[in-house]
Protein backbone atom coordinates (compact mmCIF):
# COMPACT_ATOMS: atom_id res chain seq x y z
CA UNK A 1 0.00 0.00 0.00
CA UNK A 2 2.71 2.24 1.13
CA UNK A 3 4.87 1.75 -2.59
CA UNK A 4 1.76 2.46 -4.25
CA UNK A 5 1.17 6.01 -3.07
CA UNK A 6 5.04 6.45 -3.39
CA UNK A 7 4.45 5.47 -7.07
CA UNK A 8 1.68 7.79 -7.59
CA UNK A 9 3.35 10.57 -5.97
CA UNK A 10 6.32 9.96 -8.40
CA UNK A 11 4.01 9.79 -11.20
CA UNK A 12 2.52 12.99 -10.25
CA UNK A 13 5.49 14.69 -9.43
CA UNK A 14 6.82 13.93 -12.57
CA UNK A 15 3.74 15.24 -14.68
CA UNK A 16 3.98 18.65 -12.64
CA UNK A 17 7.13 19.15 -13.41
CA UNK A 18 7.11 18.43 -16.77
CA UNK A 19 3.90 20.37 -17.60
CA UNK A 20 5.81 23.50 -15.97
CA UNK A 21 9.31 23.19 -17.33
CA UNK A 22 7.42 22.65 -20.94
CA UNK A 23 7.12 26.28 -21.08
CA UNK A 24 10.96 27.20 -21.25
CA UNK A 25 13.41 27.29 -23.54
CA UNK A 26 16.59 24.98 -21.79
CA UNK A 27 19.65 26.05 -24.25
CA UNK A 28 20.45 26.41 -27.70
CA UNK A 29 22.46 23.51 -29.92
CA UNK A 30 23.04 26.11 -32.78
CA UNK A 31 21.73 29.09 -34.90
CA UNK A 32 18.35 27.79 -35.68
CA UNK A 33 18.16 24.78 -33.31
CA UNK A 34 16.72 25.75 -30.63
CA UNK A 35 16.08 23.15 -28.27
CA UNK A 36 12.98 23.20 -26.37
CA UNK A 37 12.45 22.22 -22.82
CA UNK A 38 9.77 19.71 -23.48
CA UNK A 39 11.77 17.86 -25.59
CA UNK A 40 14.48 17.78 -23.41
CA UNK A 41 12.49 16.51 -21.01
CA UNK A 42 10.89 13.85 -23.18
CA UNK A 43 13.95 12.54 -23.95
CA UNK A 44 15.13 12.29 -20.85
CA UNK A 45 12.19 11.12 -19.38
CA UNK A 46 12.17 8.21 -22.09
CA UNK A 47 15.77 7.65 -21.35
CA UNK A 48 15.05 7.09 -17.74
CA UNK A 49 11.83 4.84 -17.89
CA UNK A 50 13.73 2.58 -20.47
CA UNK A 51 16.68 2.37 -17.43
CA UNK A 52 13.29 1.82 -15.07
CA UNK A 53 12.66 -0.86 -17.53
CA UNK A 54 15.88 -2.41 -17.63
CA UNK A 55 16.08 -2.74 -14.06
CA UNK A 56 13.78 -6.07 -14.16
CA UNK A 57 16.57 -7.88 -15.99
CA UNK A 58 18.28 -7.79 -12.34
CA UNK A 59 15.26 -8.54 -10.53
CA UNK A 60 11.41 -7.01 -9.96
CA UNK A 61 10.94 -3.93 -8.15
CA UNK A 62 8.70 -0.85 -7.85
CA UNK A 63 10.81 1.28 -10.66
CA UNK A 64 9.99 -1.25 -12.96
CA UNK A 65 6.42 -1.15 -11.61
CA UNK A 66 5.93 2.47 -12.07
CA UNK A 67 7.06 2.22 -15.59
CA UNK A 68 5.02 -0.63 -16.88
CA UNK A 69 2.20 0.84 -15.07
CA UNK A 70 2.54 3.83 -16.67
CA UNK A 71 3.12 2.12 -20.32
CA UNK A 72 -0.23 0.35 -20.01
CA UNK A 73 -2.27 3.43 -18.81
CA UNK A 74 -0.82 5.91 -21.27
CA UNK A 75 -1.15 3.19 -24.16
CA UNK A 76 -4.96 2.71 -22.89
CA UNK A 77 -5.41 6.45 -23.00
CA UNK A 78 -3.92 7.00 -26.16
CA UNK A 79 -5.80 4.22 -28.08
CA UNK A 80 -9.24 5.17 -26.48
CA UNK A 81 -8.67 8.77 -27.92
CA UNK A 82 -7.58 7.53 -31.07
CA UNK A 83 -10.52 5.12 -31.44
CA UNK A 84 -12.76 7.64 -30.75
CA UNK A 85 -11.40 10.25 -32.86
CA UNK A 86 -10.97 7.35 -35.92
CA UNK A 87 -13.84 5.94 -35.35
CA UNK A 88 -16.76 6.35 -33.11
CA UNK A 89 -17.05 10.31 -34.06
CA UNK A 90 -16.91 10.28 -37.95
CA UNK A 91 -18.36 6.70 -38.29
CA UNK A 92 -21.03 7.39 -35.52
CA UNK A 93 -21.77 10.59 -33.91
CA UNK A 94 -20.86 13.14 -36.97
CA UNK A 95 -23.00 10.99 -39.11
CA UNK A 96 -26.20 10.69 -36.97
CA UNK A 97 -25.94 14.31 -36.52
CA UNK A 98 -25.76 14.62 -40.10
CA UNK A 99 -28.89 12.87 -39.81
CA UNK A 100 -31.05 14.31 -37.80
CA UNK A 101 -29.91 17.70 -39.40
CA UNK A 102 -30.74 16.71 -42.57
CA UNK A 103 -34.67 16.03 -41.07
CA UNK A 104 -34.37 19.03 -39.83
CA UNK A 105 -33.97 20.72 -42.74
CA UNK A 106 -36.06 19.27 -44.62
CA UNK A 107 -38.77 19.39 -42.05
CA UNK A 108 -38.02 23.50 -41.94
CA UNK A 109 -38.58 23.40 -45.61
CA UNK A 110 -41.26 21.31 -45.10
CA UNK A 111 -40.18 18.52 -47.99
CA UNK A 112 -40.23 16.02 -44.94
CA UNK A 113 -41.01 12.84 -46.02
CA UNK A 114 -40.63 9.28 -44.50
CA UNK A 115 -38.75 7.58 -47.55
CA UNK A 116 -36.22 10.86 -48.49
CA UNK A 117 -35.78 11.87 -44.65
CA UNK A 118 -35.87 8.22 -42.96
CA UNK A 119 -35.09 5.04 -44.97
CA UNK A 120 -32.46 6.80 -47.58
CA UNK A 121 -30.71 9.10 -44.78
CA UNK A 122 -27.84 7.34 -44.15
CA UNK A 123 -26.68 9.16 -41.03
CA UNK A 124 -29.66 8.24 -39.27
CA UNK A 125 -29.35 4.61 -39.91
CA UNK A 126 -25.52 5.30 -38.51
CA UNK A 127 -27.53 4.37 -34.87
CA UNK A 128 -28.34 0.98 -35.98
CA UNK A 129 -24.17 -0.20 -36.03
CA UNK A 130 -24.50 2.16 -32.63
CA UNK A 131 -26.58 -0.05 -30.86
CA UNK A 132 -24.98 -3.52 -31.80
CA UNK A 133 -21.84 -1.59 -30.40
CA UNK A 134 -23.37 -0.72 -27.16
CA UNK A 135 -24.46 -4.03 -26.92
CA UNK A 136 -21.06 -5.59 -26.38
CA UNK A 137 -20.57 -3.59 -23.02
CA UNK A 138 -23.78 -5.54 -21.59
CA UNK A 139 -20.66 -8.32 -21.77
CA UNK A 140 -20.11 -6.89 -18.17
CA UNK A 141 -23.20 -7.70 -16.88
CA UNK A 142 -23.40 -11.05 -16.07
CA UNK A 143 -27.25 -11.00 -16.28
CA UNK A 144 -27.51 -9.33 -19.70
CA UNK A 145 -24.05 -11.04 -21.30
CA UNK A 146 -26.84 -12.54 -23.85
CA UNK A 147 -27.24 -9.36 -25.71
CA UNK A 148 -23.64 -8.98 -26.71
CA UNK A 149 -23.81 -12.04 -28.71
CA UNK A 150 -26.12 -10.74 -31.39
CA UNK A 151 -23.06 -7.95 -32.17
CA UNK A 152 -20.26 -10.61 -31.80
CA UNK A 153 -22.14 -13.08 -34.13
CA UNK A 154 -22.66 -10.06 -36.33
CA UNK A 155 -18.87 -9.15 -36.58
CA UNK A 156 -17.58 -12.49 -37.12
CA UNK A 157 -20.31 -13.48 -39.26
CA UNK A 158 -19.41 -10.25 -41.68
CA UNK A 159 -15.23 -10.50 -41.06
CA UNK A 160 -15.74 -14.28 -42.24
CA UNK A 161 -17.92 -13.58 -44.97
CA UNK A 162 -14.90 -10.90 -46.18
CA UNK A 163 -11.98 -13.32 -45.23
CA UNK A 164 -12.85 -16.99 -46.64
CA UNK A 165 -12.89 -16.75 -50.18
CA UNK A 166 -9.49 -14.20 -50.36
CA UNK A 167 -8.04 -16.24 -47.48
CA UNK A 168 -8.30 -19.69 -48.52
CA UNK A 169 -7.23 -18.55 -52.09
CA UNK A 170 -4.15 -16.84 -50.68
CA UNK A 171 -3.50 -19.41 -47.68
CA UNK A 172 -4.47 -22.91 -48.85
CA UNK A 173 -5.12 -23.04 -52.71
CA UNK A 174 -1.98 -20.79 -53.65
CA UNK A 175 -0.03 -22.93 -50.86
CA UNK A 176 -0.95 -26.29 -52.52
CA UNK A 177 -0.24 -24.98 -56.27
CA UNK A 178 3.07 -23.82 -54.79
CA UNK A 179 4.12 -27.19 -53.45
CA UNK A 180 3.12 -28.21 -56.88
CA UNK A 181 4.79 -25.89 -58.71
CA UNK A 182 7.55 -22.79 -58.60
CA UNK A 183 4.48 -20.63 -59.28
CA UNK A 184 6.38 -17.44 -58.26
CA UNK A 185 8.84 -18.05 -61.55
CA UNK A 186 8.02 -16.28 -64.67
CA UNK A 187 6.87 -19.43 -66.17
CA UNK A 188 6.00 -21.66 -63.34
CA UNK A 189 7.81 -25.05 -63.30
CA UNK A 190 7.14 -28.56 -60.88
CA UNK A 191 8.72 -28.51 -57.94
CA UNK A 192 9.62 -31.62 -58.20
CA UNK A 193 11.77 -31.14 -61.33
CA UNK A 194 14.37 -34.19 -62.42
CA UNK A 195 16.37 -31.83 -64.99
CA UNK A 196 17.45 -30.10 -61.95
CA UNK A 197 19.39 -33.23 -60.79
CA UNK A 198 20.67 -33.70 -64.40
CA UNK A 199 21.99 -30.25 -64.28
CA UNK A 200 23.73 -30.40 -60.53
CA UNK A 201 25.45 -33.90 -62.23
CA UNK A 202 26.58 -32.37 -65.01
CA UNK A 203 27.89 -29.07 -63.33
CA UNK A 204 28.31 -29.57 -60.06
CA UNK A 205 27.87 -26.72 -58.38
CA UNK A 206 26.70 -25.29 -54.69
CA UNK A 207 23.51 -23.60 -56.16
CA UNK A 208 23.04 -26.34 -58.52
CA UNK A 209 22.62 -29.14 -55.46
CA UNK A 210 20.33 -26.68 -53.19
CA UNK A 211 18.20 -26.02 -56.47
CA UNK A 212 17.85 -29.60 -57.26
CA UNK A 213 16.79 -30.62 -53.13
CA UNK A 214 14.40 -27.98 -52.56
CA UNK A 215 11.64 -29.09 -54.58
CA UNK A 216 11.90 -32.63 -53.04
CA UNK A 217 13.16 -31.68 -49.93
CA UNK A 218 9.61 -29.49 -50.16
CA UNK A 219 7.69 -32.49 -50.81
CA UNK A 220 8.90 -34.47 -48.42
CA UNK A 221 9.03 -31.80 -44.97
CA UNK A 222 4.73 -31.72 -46.10
CA UNK A 223 4.36 -35.36 -46.37
CA UNK A 224 6.27 -36.06 -43.09
CA UNK A 225 4.80 -33.25 -41.09
CA UNK A 226 1.18 -33.74 -42.21
CA UNK A 227 1.87 -37.17 -41.06
CA UNK A 228 2.88 -36.54 -37.77
CA UNK A 229 -0.36 -34.58 -37.21
CA UNK A 230 -2.59 -38.00 -38.10
CA UNK A 231 -3.35 -39.28 -34.73
CA UNK A 232 -5.93 -41.23 -35.37
CA UNK A 233 -3.20 -44.20 -36.14
CA UNK A 234 -0.69 -45.12 -33.31
CA UNK A 235 2.88 -43.79 -34.42
CA UNK A 236 4.69 -46.96 -34.85
CA UNK A 237 6.43 -48.72 -38.04
CA UNK A 238 6.91 -46.68 -41.56
CA UNK A 239 3.90 -44.84 -39.88
CA UNK A 240 6.23 -43.84 -36.78
CA UNK A 241 8.93 -43.50 -38.83
CA UNK A 242 7.13 -41.03 -41.52
CA UNK A 243 5.96 -38.82 -38.58
CA UNK A 244 9.59 -38.71 -36.66
CA UNK A 245 11.53 -36.97 -39.83
CA UNK A 246 7.77 -34.91 -39.75
CA UNK A 247 9.37 -34.08 -36.02
CA UNK A 248 12.78 -33.45 -37.69
CA UNK A 249 11.44 -30.98 -39.70
CA UNK A 250 9.03 -29.22 -37.42
CA UNK A 251 12.15 -28.71 -35.16
CA UNK A 252 14.28 -27.11 -37.94
CA UNK A 253 11.20 -24.45 -38.13
CA UNK A 254 10.98 -23.96 -34.74
CA UNK A 255 14.52 -23.12 -35.02
CA UNK A 256 14.44 -20.72 -37.34
CA UNK A 257 11.93 -18.63 -35.95
CA UNK A 258 13.50 -18.76 -32.57
CA UNK A 259 16.78 -17.80 -34.16
CA UNK A 260 14.27 -15.09 -36.03
CA UNK A 261 12.96 -13.55 -32.75
CA UNK A 262 16.54 -13.43 -31.29
CA UNK A 263 17.38 -11.11 -33.67
CA UNK A 264 14.40 -9.36 -33.29
CA UNK A 265 14.66 -8.68 -29.58
CA UNK A 266 18.13 -7.92 -29.89
CA UNK A 267 17.54 -5.38 -33.01
CA UNK A 268 15.04 -3.74 -30.14
CA UNK A 269 17.83 -3.90 -27.21
CA UNK A 270 20.13 -2.11 -29.61
CA UNK A 271 17.72 0.60 -31.09
CA UNK A 272 17.31 0.88 -27.24
CA UNK A 273 20.93 1.61 -26.55
CA UNK A 274 21.32 3.70 -29.34
CA UNK A 275 18.85 5.94 -28.34
CA UNK A 276 20.20 6.05 -25.01
CA UNK A 277 23.98 6.76 -26.04
CA UNK A 278 23.52 8.52 -29.47
CA UNK A 279 20.13 10.62 -28.96
CA UNK A 280 20.37 11.03 -25.18
CA UNK A 281 23.47 11.18 -24.30
CA UNK A 282 26.08 12.22 -26.80
CA UNK A 283 22.84 14.53 -27.88
CA UNK A 284 21.72 16.15 -24.83
CA UNK A 285 24.00 15.21 -22.13
CA UNK A 286 27.47 15.91 -23.34
CA UNK A 287 26.40 19.28 -24.39
CA UNK A 288 25.21 20.53 -21.35
CA UNK A 289 28.52 19.90 -20.14
CA UNK A 290 30.49 21.51 -23.06
CA UNK A 291 30.91 17.90 -24.60
CA UNK A 292 29.76 16.33 -27.56
CA UNK B 1 36.72 -29.63 -14.13
CA UNK B 2 33.30 -31.01 -13.11
CA UNK B 3 32.88 -28.11 -10.97
CA UNK B 4 33.94 -25.85 -13.61
CA UNK B 5 31.61 -27.71 -16.16
CA UNK B 6 28.56 -27.81 -13.36
CA UNK B 7 28.69 -24.02 -12.47
CA UNK B 8 28.63 -23.25 -16.27
CA UNK B 9 25.66 -25.04 -16.42
CA UNK B 10 23.90 -23.22 -13.36
CA UNK B 11 25.76 -19.87 -14.65
CA UNK B 12 23.21 -16.99 -13.30
CA UNK B 13 21.38 -15.74 -16.28
CA UNK B 14 22.26 -12.18 -15.39
CA UNK B 15 26.08 -12.60 -16.36
CA UNK B 16 24.78 -13.32 -19.95
CA UNK B 17 22.42 -10.63 -19.93
CA UNK B 18 25.75 -8.52 -18.74
CA UNK B 19 27.30 -10.08 -21.81
CA UNK B 20 24.75 -9.02 -24.11
CA UNK B 21 24.47 -5.93 -22.62
CA UNK B 22 28.29 -5.44 -23.74
CA UNK B 23 27.85 -6.67 -26.55
CA UNK B 24 25.81 -4.07 -27.89
CA UNK B 25 27.19 -1.29 -25.75
CA UNK B 26 30.70 -1.34 -27.05
CA UNK B 27 30.24 -1.58 -30.57
CA UNK B 28 27.62 1.47 -30.17
CA UNK B 29 30.00 3.86 -28.02
CA UNK B 30 32.74 3.01 -30.53
CA UNK B 31 30.46 4.24 -33.62
CA UNK B 32 31.62 1.34 -35.45
CA UNK B 33 29.06 -0.13 -37.72
CA UNK B 34 29.21 -3.25 -40.92
CA UNK B 35 31.03 -1.52 -43.59
CA UNK B 36 29.01 -3.63 -46.07
CA UNK B 37 26.08 -5.99 -46.55
CA UNK B 38 25.48 -9.17 -48.73
CA UNK B 39 21.44 -8.52 -49.23
CA UNK B 40 19.45 -11.74 -49.79
CA UNK B 41 17.08 -12.57 -53.16
CA UNK B 42 13.98 -11.21 -50.89
CA UNK B 43 15.29 -7.88 -50.73
CA UNK B 44 16.94 -7.36 -54.09
CA UNK B 45 13.26 -8.00 -55.63
CA UNK B 46 12.04 -5.00 -53.91
CA UNK B 47 15.00 -2.98 -55.06
CA UNK B 48 14.60 -3.96 -58.17
CA UNK B 49 10.79 -3.83 -58.80
CA UNK B 50 11.59 -0.57 -57.04
CA UNK B 51 14.23 0.59 -59.27
CA UNK B 52 12.71 -0.73 -62.32
CA UNK B 53 9.45 1.83 -61.95
CA UNK B 54 9.71 5.25 -64.07
CA UNK B 55 10.02 8.54 -62.69
CA UNK B 56 6.74 9.68 -61.42
CA UNK B 57 5.07 6.62 -61.08
CA UNK B 58 3.01 5.96 -57.69
CA UNK B 59 3.25 3.50 -55.02
CA UNK B 60 1.32 3.13 -51.85
CA UNK B 61 3.73 2.87 -48.70
CA UNK B 62 1.34 1.34 -45.75
CA UNK B 63 3.85 1.77 -42.69
CA UNK B 64 1.61 -0.11 -40.42
CA UNK B 65 3.93 0.14 -37.44
CA UNK B 66 4.23 1.53 -33.46
CA UNK B 67 7.07 2.84 -31.51
CA UNK B 68 7.88 -0.83 -29.92
CA UNK B 69 9.29 -1.74 -33.44
CA UNK B 70 11.01 1.48 -34.47
CA UNK B 71 14.62 0.58 -34.31
CA UNK B 72 14.56 -2.57 -37.13
CA UNK B 73 11.09 -0.89 -39.34
CA UNK B 74 12.32 2.97 -39.18
CA UNK B 75 15.70 2.12 -41.01
CA UNK B 76 13.50 0.24 -43.54
CA UNK B 77 11.33 2.54 -44.09
CA UNK B 78 13.63 5.26 -44.39
CA UNK B 79 15.70 3.36 -47.09
CA UNK B 80 12.60 2.35 -49.16
CA UNK B 81 11.86 6.45 -48.99
CA UNK B 82 14.74 7.47 -49.88
CA UNK B 83 15.00 5.35 -53.12
CA UNK B 84 11.64 6.51 -54.24
CA UNK B 85 12.50 10.20 -53.19
CA UNK B 86 15.55 9.77 -55.22
CA UNK B 87 14.30 8.15 -58.18
CA UNK B 88 11.25 10.25 -58.29
CA UNK B 89 8.46 7.78 -57.35
CA UNK B 90 5.34 9.22 -55.90
CA UNK B 91 4.43 7.88 -52.77
CA UNK B 92 0.84 7.80 -51.05
CA UNK B 93 1.41 6.84 -47.26
CA UNK B 94 -0.79 5.82 -44.65
CA UNK B 95 -0.81 3.70 -41.36
CA UNK B 96 -3.45 1.05 -40.77
CA UNK B 97 -1.81 0.88 -36.76
CA UNK B 98 -3.23 2.79 -34.50
CA UNK B 99 0.08 4.29 -33.16
CA UNK B 100 1.40 4.28 -36.29
CA UNK B 101 0.65 8.17 -36.91
CA UNK B 102 3.07 9.44 -34.71
CA UNK B 103 6.22 7.73 -35.99
CA UNK B 104 5.00 7.99 -39.85
CA UNK B 105 5.30 11.95 -39.85
CA UNK B 106 7.82 12.32 -37.77
CA UNK B 107 9.85 10.03 -40.57
CA UNK B 108 8.48 11.86 -43.22
CA UNK B 109 9.25 15.29 -41.84
CA UNK B 110 12.87 14.10 -41.10
CA UNK B 111 13.14 13.28 -44.95
CA UNK B 112 11.34 15.98 -46.38
CA UNK B 113 14.14 18.34 -43.92
CA UNK B 114 16.47 16.46 -45.87
CA UNK B 115 15.35 16.47 -49.55
CA UNK B 116 13.94 20.32 -48.70
CA UNK B 117 17.32 21.58 -50.60
CA UNK B 118 19.14 20.25 -53.51
CA UNK B 119 22.08 18.88 -52.82
CA UNK B 120 24.51 15.62 -53.07
CA UNK B 121 23.82 12.47 -51.76
CA UNK B 122 26.69 10.94 -49.40
CA UNK B 123 27.09 8.55 -52.66
CA UNK B 124 27.79 11.46 -55.05
CA UNK B 125 24.54 11.36 -56.72
CA UNK B 126 22.17 14.47 -57.12
CA UNK B 127 19.82 14.89 -53.75
CA UNK B 128 16.33 16.46 -55.87
CA UNK B 129 13.89 18.64 -54.13
CA UNK B 130 11.03 16.49 -52.84
CA UNK B 131 7.57 18.50 -51.75
CA UNK B 132 4.94 17.56 -49.32
CA UNK B 133 1.72 17.25 -51.31
CA UNK B 134 3.83 16.31 -54.72
CA UNK B 135 6.23 13.71 -53.87
CA UNK B 136 4.73 12.26 -51.14
CA UNK B 137 1.43 12.46 -48.77
CA UNK B 138 0.52 11.11 -45.24
CA UNK B 139 -3.16 9.99 -45.32
CA UNK B 140 -2.95 9.16 -41.96
CA UNK B 141 -4.98 6.26 -39.74
CA UNK B 142 -8.11 4.62 -40.17
CA UNK B 143 -9.91 1.84 -37.97
CA UNK B 144 -10.59 -1.02 -39.76
CA UNK B 145 -7.77 -2.79 -41.30
CA UNK B 146 -9.51 -5.43 -43.78
CA UNK B 147 -12.27 -2.49 -44.74
CA UNK B 148 -9.81 -0.02 -45.60
CA UNK B 149 -7.51 -2.47 -47.96
CA UNK B 150 -10.50 -3.12 -49.36
CA UNK B 151 -12.07 0.51 -49.95
CA UNK B 152 -8.65 1.52 -51.27
CA UNK B 153 -9.45 -0.57 -54.11
CA UNK B 154 -12.62 1.36 -54.99
CA UNK B 155 -11.98 4.80 -53.96
CA UNK B 156 -9.13 5.92 -51.69
CA UNK B 157 -11.48 8.98 -50.78
CA UNK B 158 -13.84 6.53 -49.45
CA UNK B 159 -11.56 6.07 -46.39
CA UNK B 160 -9.41 8.70 -45.99
CA UNK B 161 -11.47 12.31 -47.76
CA UNK B 162 -8.73 14.34 -46.48
CA UNK B 163 -5.04 13.66 -45.42
CA UNK B 164 -2.98 13.61 -41.95
CA UNK B 165 -3.34 17.48 -41.67
CA UNK B 166 -7.16 17.37 -42.58
CA UNK B 167 -6.45 18.83 -45.98
CA UNK B 168 -9.34 17.68 -48.33
CA UNK B 169 -8.27 15.40 -50.90
CA UNK B 170 -8.65 17.15 -54.68
CA UNK B 171 -10.89 15.13 -56.94
CA UNK B 172 -9.44 12.37 -58.59
CA UNK B 173 -8.33 13.83 -61.91
CA UNK B 174 -8.71 17.47 -60.90
CA UNK B 175 -6.36 19.89 -61.78
CA UNK B 176 -3.65 19.86 -60.10
CA UNK B 177 -2.49 23.41 -59.76
CA UNK B 178 -5.65 24.08 -57.47
CA UNK B 179 -4.73 22.13 -54.68
CA UNK B 180 -1.89 21.49 -52.23
CA UNK B 181 -1.79 18.08 -52.84
CA UNK B 182 -1.86 17.18 -56.67
CA UNK B 183 -0.39 13.83 -56.64
CA UNK B 184 -4.00 13.10 -55.16
CA UNK B 185 -5.47 14.12 -58.59
CA UNK B 186 -4.10 11.35 -60.17
CA UNK B 187 -4.98 8.26 -57.51
CA UNK B 188 -8.32 7.05 -56.92
CA UNK B 189 -7.68 3.20 -56.16
CA UNK B 190 -4.98 0.48 -56.85
CA UNK B 191 -4.91 0.57 -61.02
CA UNK B 192 -3.30 3.75 -60.76
CA UNK B 193 -0.72 2.40 -58.45
CA UNK B 194 2.43 0.13 -59.41
CA UNK B 195 2.57 -1.42 -55.85
CA UNK B 196 1.90 -1.18 -52.09
CA UNK B 197 4.97 -1.56 -49.91
CA UNK B 198 3.90 -2.35 -46.38
CA UNK B 199 5.98 -2.28 -43.57
CA UNK B 200 4.92 -3.61 -40.55
CA UNK B 201 5.58 -5.70 -37.14
CA UNK B 202 2.01 -7.33 -37.19
CA UNK B 203 -0.09 -9.72 -39.26
CA UNK B 204 -1.17 -6.81 -41.79
CA UNK B 205 1.31 -7.73 -44.50
CA UNK B 206 -1.59 -10.92 -44.97
CA UNK B 207 -4.58 -8.85 -45.07
CA UNK B 208 -2.89 -6.98 -47.78
CA UNK B 209 -1.92 -10.18 -49.44
CA UNK B 210 -5.48 -11.40 -48.88
CA UNK B 211 -7.60 -8.31 -49.80
CA UNK B 212 -5.40 -6.38 -52.07
CA UNK B 213 -3.62 -9.14 -54.11
CA UNK B 214 -6.22 -11.72 -54.41
CA UNK B 215 -9.50 -9.41 -54.77
CA UNK B 216 -7.74 -6.67 -56.65
CA UNK B 217 -4.80 -7.87 -58.06
CA UNK B 218 -2.08 -5.47 -56.46
CA UNK B 219 1.36 -5.87 -56.29
CA UNK B 220 2.39 -6.15 -52.26
CA UNK B 221 5.96 -6.04 -51.15
CA UNK B 222 6.81 -6.76 -47.31
CA UNK B 223 8.90 -5.00 -44.59
CA UNK B 224 8.41 -7.03 -41.32
CA UNK B 225 9.91 -7.52 -38.21
CA UNK B 226 12.50 -10.56 -37.82
CA UNK B 227 10.13 -12.46 -36.09
CA UNK B 228 6.98 -12.41 -38.45
CA UNK B 229 9.17 -13.11 -41.71
CA UNK B 230 9.49 -17.10 -41.39
CA UNK B 231 5.61 -16.79 -41.29
CA UNK B 232 5.49 -14.04 -44.48
CA UNK B 233 8.27 -16.59 -46.63
CA UNK B 234 5.16 -19.06 -48.19
CA UNK B 235 3.99 -15.84 -49.41
CA UNK B 236 6.93 -14.95 -51.12
CA UNK B 237 7.24 -18.56 -52.72
CA UNK B 238 4.28 -18.69 -53.79
CA UNK B 239 4.56 -15.33 -55.55
CA UNK B 240 1.62 -13.33 -53.82
CA UNK B 241 4.36 -10.80 -52.38
CA UNK B 242 7.38 -9.80 -54.77
CA UNK B 243 9.92 -9.50 -52.03
CA UNK B 244 10.57 -9.13 -48.94
CA UNK B 245 12.75 -7.48 -46.15
CA UNK B 246 13.50 -9.24 -43.21
CA UNK B 247 14.35 -7.65 -39.99
CA UNK B 248 16.96 -5.31 -39.41
CA UNK B 249 19.23 -7.38 -41.65
CA UNK B 250 16.24 -6.30 -44.91
CA UNK B 251 16.95 -2.68 -43.31
CA UNK B 252 20.64 -2.92 -43.63
CA UNK B 253 20.11 -4.73 -47.04
CA UNK B 254 18.45 -2.27 -48.59
CA UNK B 255 20.85 0.53 -47.32
CA UNK B 256 23.75 -1.35 -48.88
CA UNK B 257 22.18 -1.42 -52.27
CA UNK B 258 20.78 2.32 -52.33
CA UNK B 259 24.59 2.78 -51.16
CA UNK B 260 23.51 4.32 -48.26
CA UNK B 261 24.85 2.45 -45.11
CA UNK B 262 22.81 4.30 -42.21
CA UNK B 263 21.56 3.03 -38.47
CA UNK B 264 20.51 -0.59 -39.58
CA UNK B 265 23.81 -0.94 -41.06
CA UNK B 266 25.35 0.73 -37.69
CA UNK B 267 22.83 -2.17 -36.16
CA UNK B 268 23.76 -5.15 -37.76
CA UNK B 269 27.67 -5.20 -35.77
CA UNK B 270 26.32 -5.42 -32.35
CA UNK B 271 23.71 -7.62 -34.07
CA UNK B 272 26.28 -10.02 -35.33
CA UNK B 273 28.23 -9.92 -32.06
CA UNK B 274 25.59 -10.74 -29.71
CA UNK B 275 24.30 -13.96 -32.43
CA UNK B 276 28.26 -15.40 -32.14
CA UNK B 277 28.02 -14.77 -28.33
CA UNK B 278 24.04 -16.69 -28.30
CA UNK B 279 25.61 -19.10 -30.49
CA UNK B 280 28.86 -19.57 -28.86
CA UNK B 281 26.73 -19.77 -25.31
CA UNK B 282 24.43 -22.65 -26.92
CA UNK B 283 27.35 -24.59 -28.16
CA UNK B 284 29.54 -24.74 -25.15
CA UNK B 285 26.58 -25.26 -23.03
CA UNK B 286 25.55 -28.73 -24.98
CA UNK B 287 29.08 -29.44 -24.96
CA UNK B 288 29.16 -29.13 -20.94
CA UNK B 289 25.47 -30.44 -20.47
CA UNK B 290 26.50 -34.07 -22.33
CA UNK B 291 30.38 -34.33 -20.37
CA UNK B 292 28.73 -33.86 -17.34
CA UNK B 293 25.90 -36.26 -17.73
CA UNK B 294 28.60 -38.93 -18.81
CA UNK B 295 30.52 -38.33 -16.25
CA UNK B 296 27.44 -38.22 -13.47
CA UNK B 297 26.00 -41.54 -15.31
CA UNK B 298 29.87 -43.14 -14.59
CA UNK B 299 30.93 -41.55 -10.89
CA UNK B 300 28.36 -39.62 -9.44
CA UNK B 301 30.53 -36.38 -10.89
CA UNK B 302 32.60 -37.08 -8.20
CA UNK B 303 35.72 -35.24 -9.44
Amino acid sequence: MKNKWLLFLIGLGMAVVVGFLSHFTFYTTGEDDTLQMHTWLGLTLAAILTLFIYTFLYKDNPLYKFAEHLLVGTSAGYYLVIYYHNSVKPNMIDQIVAGFQQIGHMRAEGTFNFVDSILTNAGIWAIVPGIFGFMILFRLSRKLSWLSRYSFGFYIGTAMGMYIPVGFQASIVEQIRGTIVHSAAVEPTPVFNLTYFGEFFSHPTWGGFVQAISGPLVIVGIFCTLMYFFFSKEHTGVFGAFSKVGIWFLMVGFGASFGATVMARISLLIGRMDFLINDWFRGLILPLFGGG
Amino acid sequence: MYKILNAFLKINRRWIFLLVLLGVLIPLVLGKGLTRSYPGDEVVKVYNFLNNLEEGDIIIASMDYDPATIPELNPMARAVLRHCFNKGIRVVSLTLHPAGPGVVITLIDELLREYSQPGVNPDGSVRPVRKYGEDIVFLGYKVGTAVNILALGEDVRLSWPQDYAGVELPAYGSDPTQTTLPLMCDVQNYSDVKCVVTISGTRIPEYWVAYGYQRYHVKVATGCTAVMFADFYPYLQTGQMIGLLPGMKGAADYEELINRPARAMVGMLPQSIVHLMIVGFIILGNIAFFIVRRWEKKGGGNR
